[in-house]
C-alpha cells in the first residue's frame, strides 16, 4: 500500500491531467500558485501553533497587539486580493465575452445517460428541433423537425470530435435533468440545464483522446455519462466531416 | 404608550440592602436610574453593579412580556423571510422567458385578475386589527388594572375579551372572503391551468390563510385565557402577543395584496 | 421538557443519525473501491442505491448531526448556564422543536423502505430531477418523504432558533452583558440568528417543489421536458436555477450554522488550558457576526458553472474571497491566544480537551485554506463538483466539526454527567481520528485535482478515455477507503470512555479545568427555579499574568482570586 500511495502522489500529483486547451496553461499555473500558497500557509500556521504552545513568553504590550493581529490580516487580505484578481482576468478572458465569429458551432444535448454532439452541416445553421421528434432508438436522439429544411444536414455523433487549434463554440442544451459537461483535459466545466441555451468556448490544441464527464447528479446512470473527445489535425478533421456529411438528397 | 403596570414586589430575599448609598437609590417606581457603565457605575465596593440598569433580581411582568415581544419578533422575521423567498420566486418567474423554435423571445406572464371581493376582505382584515389593538391596549388601562390585579372582577378583560371576539368574527369574516375568491377563481380551470400567476396567487393566499389560521387559534386561546387564567400578567402577555402576531398577519396581507393587485 | 433532558435527547438523536451516516459512508467508499462487493445477506449495490446513499449521507450528517448537536445538543445542555440562567426562554417551543425534529429524521429513515427506495438527488435536490418522478427511481414517494422530513426539519429549527435567541437576548443573568458574553454564546446567538432566514428560504423553496411535483406547477421546471421518453409540456416557464438560488441561500449559512458554536467553543477552551486571555475578544465578536452576516451573500459560488451569468459569478467571487479574511482573523486570534502559553512546559494543561481545540484548529486551516482556491471562479470551473470540494468540506465540517462536538463532550462532560472521561482513552482517540483524518482526506484533494467527480457510484469498468481517467486513481481511492475504515474504528475508544465513565462510581471535582465561564459555577447547572440566581461580575478569561490565579465570571471583583 504505501508503495502504491507514493506512486499514485507522484503521478497524479504533480501532473494534473493532461492540458490541451489554450487556456489551460494559464489555468494550471494559477491553480498551482495557489495550491503552493495554501501549502505554504497551511506549514507556516501549524509551525506558529506549535511554536507558540511551546514558548513561555506570557506577557503581551499592547501596542504589539497591532502588529500579531492586524498586518497578518492585512497581508492575508492583499494576498487574497492578488489571487483573487488574477483570478478574475482569466474568467473574464474565459467567460466574459463570447466566442470568435469564426468559431466552430457545435450543439450538446444531455440526457439521461448519453452526450449527443449537433453539428450544422455545410449550411452553418442548425435545424430546428421538437421534443416530439426525440427518439434515440430510432437515431433522432435531439428530436431533429425534419420539415425543416436546415435539419437536413445536420449530424448528430456520440463523439466530440474537434480541429485542433480552431475556437469552438458549445451550446449546451439538455432534455431532461441538470447535467454537467465537463471536459477536465480541456480545464472546462459547464451545467446544462433544461430550458436555458448556455454557451461556452474554448480552443483545443493537442490532437489525442480525451474523456468527457457528466458532473452533475442527473440520476442513477450519472456515472456512466462518459463520452470521448477526438482532437484531430485540421486536414483529418475536414475529412471526418465530409464522411459525415449527409448526401443533399435526403 | 400603554403602561406595563408593575407590582411593587420585589423578592425580599434579592433585594440588597441600599440604606447607605448616596443619592436615592430607589425612587419607589422599583427602578434605579441608569448608569455609566464606562466608568464602572457606582459600584459600592460589594461587586454589585446594576450593568444592565435593572432592579436586582428583577424577573417582573415587563421582562415577561418583553421576552414574549422578542420571541414573537424573531418567529415574525422567520414568517418574513419565508414570505420574502416566495415574493423573490414571484418576481422571477415573471420575467421568465424562453426563445422559441424561431427564436422569438417568448415571456407567457399573464396577470391573475384578484376578484373584488379581495378588496372587502382585505379591508375586513384591516378592521380586524383595529379592533384587536383596542383589545390590547384595554389590557394595559392602569387605572382600572389594579382593580384587576388584586382581583376586584375582570374590566379589562372582560373589555378585550369582547374586542378579541370582534377581531375573530372579522377574521373569519376575512377567510371567508378569500374563499369565495378561491371559488371565483376556480370557476375558470382552464384559465387557470395555463397560468402560472394564478399559482402565486393560491400560493400566497393560501400560504397566509394557513398563518392567519393560526392566528385564529391564538385568538381562541386569548380568548379562553382571559377567561380561565388567573394572573393578570399572564392574560396581558397572551393578549398582546396574539394581537401583535394579528397585526402582522394583517401588515403581510396587505403587502401581499398590492403585490398581487398591482405589480403582476 | 427541561431543557436539560431535551439537550440530552437532541445528542442522542444526533449520535444515532451519525452511526447511521458513517456506515453508510464506508457502505459507499467499499462499493467505490470494491465495485463487485456483495454486502451479506443481500446483491450487489446498485447505482441508484448508492445514490441513495449519498443523498442519505448527506442529509443525515449535514442536517441532524451538524445543525442539531452543537447548536440544540450543547446548546440546551450548556447555554443557560452559561449566562447564567436556570431556563430557557421558552420550554414548550423547544419540547416541541424536538419532536417535530425526531418525527422528521423517522421520516427520513423510512424512506430506504418504501418504494421505489430513497431519493437519489442528494441532498442539494436540484431539480428536474426532484421534481420529477419519473427521472429515477426513488424520486417518486422516496423523494417526498425526504421533502417531508426536511420540511419538517426546517419547522423545527425555526422554533428552537426563536427559543434559543429570546434566551440569549431576554435571559442573561445580571452582570452579563453583551460584551462579557462567552464567545462560545456569541457562536450559538449567530448561528442562530443565521437559522431563521436560511430555513425559512428553504421551508419556501420546499413548498415550491412540492407543488411542482404534485399541484402541476412549474416554478423549477422549463417548458419542455424530455424524460425517460415522455414529453412534458407546461404553458409556463420555469427555471431549475431558481431552485439553485433559494437551496443555496439557504446552504451556505447551514454551513456556518455548523461551525460557527465549535469556533466560539474553541476560542474558550484555548483560553482556557492556555490560561490566557482569548486575544482580541471584542474583535473576535464583530468577527464571529460578520462570518455570519458575510454568510448570507455568498451562495453563489456553488454556482459558478451553473448557468450564473459570469458577471454574477465575479460579485460572489469577491464575496466568497472577502469571507476568508474574518476566517483568517480567528485563526489568528487563536494562534496569538496560544502564543507563549508555555503549555508544553506544565504538561498537565495539555488535556484532551486542548488536543481536540489544537485540532479543531489544525483542520479548519487545512479545510479553510481549499475555500479560497474554490471561490475563484476560473479555478472552480475545473475543480467544481470533484472529490476537490469533497476533501475541503469534509475536512471542514466533518473533521473540524464533529471535533468540536467531541471538544464539547471531553470539556464539559465532568460538568453534565459529574464523572470523568478518561485522559489516556482521550488522548488515543485523539491522535488515532486526527491521523486517519487527514490520511483519508488529504488525498481527496489529489484524487480532485486528477479529475475525479462526484457522485459516482463506479469508477471502473467504464470504457474509452473517461474510464481511463476515472480508473488512475483507483490506488488511491484503496487507501482513502482503508484510511476511513481507520477512522471509523479509532472512535470505538471513545465510546469505551464514555461507557467506562459513566459506569464508574468516582465523581469529578466541581471545576476541574480551572475554568472561568459561569457554567462552572457552583450550582449553575440546576433548574431549580427558587435557587438564587447567579451574577456576572467580570468577563470571561479573566487569567493572571503568571498563569498562577484566575478570577471566575461568578466571583465577586473584591474577592481574591482563586488558585489552581
Amino acid at each position: 500500500m504505501p508503495s502504491s500511495l507514493a506512486a499514485a502522489i507522484v503521478d497524479v500529483f504533480w501532473q494534473l491531467p493532461a492540458d490541451a486547451a489554450a487556456h489551460g496553461p494559464a489555468l494550471d499555473r494559477h491553480l498551482l500558485l495557489n495550491l503552493w500558497i495554501a501549502l505554504a500557509l497551511l506549514a507556516l500556521a501549524h509551525v506558529l501553533v506549535i511554536v507558540g504552545l511551546a514558548k513561555r513568553r506570557r506577557h503581551t504590550p499592547p501596542r504589539r497587539q497591532v502588529l500579531i493581529e492586524f498586518l497578518p490580516l492585512a497581508a492575508l487580505a492583499l494576498l487574497f486580493a492578488f489571487l483573487a484578481t488574477r483570478a478574475e482576468a482569466l474568467w473574464q478572458a474565459a467567460r466574459y465575452t463570447g466566442p470568435d465569429r469564426a468559431a466552430l458551432q457545435i450543439e450538446v444535448t444531455g440526457m439521461q445517460f448519453a452526450w449527443y454532439f449537433r453539428y450544422p452541416g455545410p449550411d452553418a445553421t442548425f435545424g430546428s428541433t421538437k421534443p416530439e421528434f426525440v427518439s434515440p432508438g430510432e437515431g433522432n436522439p435531439v428530436g431533429l423537425d425534419p420539415t425543416d429544411p436546415h435539419s437536413a444536414d445536420d449530424f448528430v455523433s456520440s463523439q466530440l470530435v474537434l480541429p485542433a487549434g480552431r475556437e469552438v463554440d458549445l451550446r449546451l442544451h439538455s432534455q431532461d435533468v441538470i447535467h454537467g459537461f465537463s471536459v477536465p483535459e480541456m480545464r472546462l466545466k459547464q451545467n446544462a440545464v433544461p430550458g436555458q441555451d448556455i454557451h461556452i468556448h474554448f480552443t483545443p490544441t493537442t490532437p489525442g483522446d480525451y474523456a468527457i464527464l457528466c458532473t452533475q447528479l442527473c440520476g442513477l446512470g450519472h456515472y456512466r455519462m462518459t463520452a470521448t473527445l477526438r482532437i484531430l489535425p485540421e486536414a483529418a478533421f475536414e475529412a471526418w466531416l465530409s464522411q459525415h456529411a449527409k448526401p443533399e438528397a435526403q | 404608550m400603554p403602561t406595563i403596570f408593575t407590582p411593587p414586589q420585589v423578592d425580599p430575599r434579592r433585594k440588597p440592602d441600599r440604606s447607605g448609598e448616596p443619592g436615592d437609590g430607589d425612587h419607589g417606581s422599583g427602578r434605579r436610574p441608569p448608569i455609566d457603565k464606562r466608568t464602572g457605575g457606582n459600584d459600592n465596593g460589594d461587586g454589585d453593579e446594576n450593568w444592565n440598569d435593572r432592579p436586582v433580581g428583577s424577573r417582573g411582568p415587563r421582562e415577561r412580556i418583553d421576552q414574549y415581544r422578542i420571541g414573537l419578533g424573531f418567529s415574525l422575521s422567520a414568517i418574513l423571510m419565508f414570505f420574502i423567498g416566495l415574493v423573490t420566486v414571484f418576481i422571477v418567474t415573471k420575467s421568465n422567458y424562453h426563445f422559441d423554435p424561431h427564436f422569438q423571445y417568448i415571456n407567457s406572464w399573464r396577470p391573475t385578475p384578484v376578484p373584488h371581493i379581495v378588496w372587502l376582505s382585505t379591508a375586513v382584515l384591516l378592521l380586524s386589527s383595529v379592533a384587536a389593538e383596542f383589545a390590547r391596549r384595554s389590557m394595559f388601562r392602569e387605572s382600572e388594572a389594579m382593580d384587576e390585579w388584586i382581583g376586584l372582577g375582570r374590566p379589562l378583560s372582560r373589555r378585550a375579551g369582547l374586542w378579541l371576539s370582534g377581531a375573530l368574527a372579522l377574521g373569519i369574516a376575512f377567510l371567508a372572503g378569500q374563499a369565495d375568491a378561491w371559488q371565483q377563481l376556480a370557476a375558470r380551470p382552464a384559465y387557470l391551468r395555463a397560468n402560472t400567476s394564478s399559482k402565486f396567487f393560491y400560493i400566497f393566499t393560501v400560504v397566509h390563510a394557513i398563518h392567519l389560521l393560526l392566528g385564529l387559534g391564538a385568538l381562541v386561546v386569548a380568548l379562553v385565557g382571559l377567561r380561565n387564567s388567573r394572573r393578570l400578567t399572564t392574560r396581558q402577555v397572551l393578549v398582546d402577543t396574539t394581537v401583535w402576531y394579528w397585526h402582522a398577519m394583517g401588515a403581510l396581507w396587505l403587502c401581499l395584496f398590492i403585490l398581487l393587485e398591482f405589480f403582476q | 421538557m427541561k431543557h436539560r433532558t431535551l439537550g440530552f435527547a437532541y445528542l442522542a438523536l444526533s449520535t444515532l443519525a451519525l452511526l447511521a451516516g458513517v456506515t453508510i459512508s464506508l457502505l459507499m467508499r467499499l462499493h467505490l473501491t470494491w465495485p463487485d462487493w456483495v454486502p451479506m445477506g443481500r446483491g450487489p449495490i446498485l447505482p441508484e442505491e448508492y445514490l441513495g446513499a449519498v443523498t442519505l449521507h448527506g442529509t443525515l450528517m449535514l442536517f441532524f448531526v451538524l445543525t442539531v448537536a452543537p447548536l440544540w445538543g450543547f446548546g440546551n445542555l450548556i447555554l443557560p448556564a452559561q449566562i447564567g440562567s436556570r431556563r430557557m426562554a421558552f420550554p414548550t417551543l423547544n419540547a416541541a422543536a424536538f419532536w417535530i425534529l425526531a418525527a422528521s429524521l423517522t421520516i427520513l429513515c423510512a424512506s430506504p423502505f418504501v418504494a421505489g427506495g430513497t431519493a437519489i438527488s442528494g441532498w442539494t435536490a436540484y431539480p428536474p430531477l426532484s421534481a420529477v418522478a419519473a427521472a429515477g427511481p426513488g424520486q417518486a414517494l422516496g423523494m417526498d418523504l425526504w421533502l417531508a422530513s426536511i420540511g419538517l426539519f426546517s419547522l423545527a429549527t425555526c422554533m428552537a432558533a426563536v427559543n434559543m435567541l429570546t434566551t440569549i437576548v431576554c435571559l442573561r443573568c445580571d452582570g452579563m452583558d453583551w460584551h462579557r458574553l462567552p464567545l462560545t454564546v456569541w457562536g450559538w446567538f449567530t448561528a442562530a440568528l443565521l437559522s431563521l432566514p436560511s430555513f425559512a428560504v428553504l421551508l419556501a423553496a420546499l413548498l415550491l417543489l412540492f407543488c411542482d411535483r404534485h399541484l402541476g406547477t412549474n416554478f423549477f421546471l422549463p417548458a419542455t421536458l424530455v424524460v425517460n421518453g415522455i414529453v412534458m409540456h407546461s404553458p409556463a416557464d420555469g427555471s431549475p436555477l431558481l431552485w439553485l438560488h433559494l437551496f443555496w441561500f439557504f446552504g451556505h449559512p447551514e454551513v456556518y450554522i455548523a461551525i460557527l458554536p465549535g469556533m466560539g467553543l474553541v476560542s474558550m477552551v484555548l483560553a482556557n488550558f492556555a490560561r490566557r486571555r482569548v486575544f482580541a475578544y471584542r474583535v473576535m465578536i464583530a468577527v464571529t457576526v460578520l462570518i455570519g452576516g458575510i454568510g448570507i451573500l455568498v451562495w453563489g459560488h456553488h454556482m459558478f458553472v451553473a448557468g450564473l451569468s459570469p458577471f454574477a459569478g465575479s460579485a460572489f467571487a469577491i464575496s466568497s474571497m472577502s469571507i476568508a479574511v474574518p476566517a483568517s482573523a480567528e485563526v489568528l486570534s487563536w494562534i496569538a491566544t496560544v502564543w507563549g502559553s508555555g503549555i508544553t512546559v506544565g504538561k498537565a494543561r495539555l488535556t484532551t480537551s486542548m488536543l481536540f481545540a489544537l485540532g479543531f484548529v489544525s483542520l479548519f486551516i487545512t479545510g479553510g485554506l481549499t475555500g479560497p482556491i474554490l471561490a475563484q471562479p476560473i479555478l472552480d470551473q475545473y475543480l467544481h463538483n470533484t472529490f476537490f470540494v469533497v476533501a475541503h468540506f469534509h475536512l471542514i465540517m466533518a473533521m473540524a466539526g464533529v471535533f468540536g462536538l467531541y471538544l464539547a463532550t471531553y470539556y464539559w462532560f465532568p460538568l453534565i454527567a459529574n464523572r470523568n472521561l478518561n485522559e489516556r482513552l482521550g488522548k488515543i482517540h485523539f491522535w488515532l481520528t486526527i491521523f486517519f483524518a487527514y490520511s483519508t482526506f488529504l488525498p481527496m484533494h489529489i484524487t480532485g485535482l486528477a479529475g475525479e467527480p462526484r457522485h459516482y457510484a463506479q469508477f471502473t469498468g467504464i470504457a474509452g478515455p473517461a474510464g481511463k481517467l476515472l480508473a488512475a486513481t483507483m490506488p488511491l481511492q484503496r487507501h482513502i477507503t482503508l484510511s476511513a475504515i481507520f477512522l471509523a474504528l479509532a472512535q470505538i475508544p471513545f465510546f469505551l470512555n464514555l461507557w467506562l465513565a459513566l459506569r464508574s462510581s468516582n465523581t469529578s471535582v466541581p471545576n476541574p479545568w480551572d475554568a472561568t465561564t459561569m457554567e462552572w459555577a457552583p450550582n449553575a447547572m440546576s433548574e431549580d427555579p427558587t435557587a438564587p440566581e447567579p451574577t456576572t461580575h467580570t468577563g470571561p478569561c479573566e487569567y493572571a499574568l503568571n498563569g498562577k490565579t484566575f478570577h471566575p465570571q461568578w466571583q465577586s471583583v473584591t474577592q481574591p482570586n482563586q488558585a489552581e
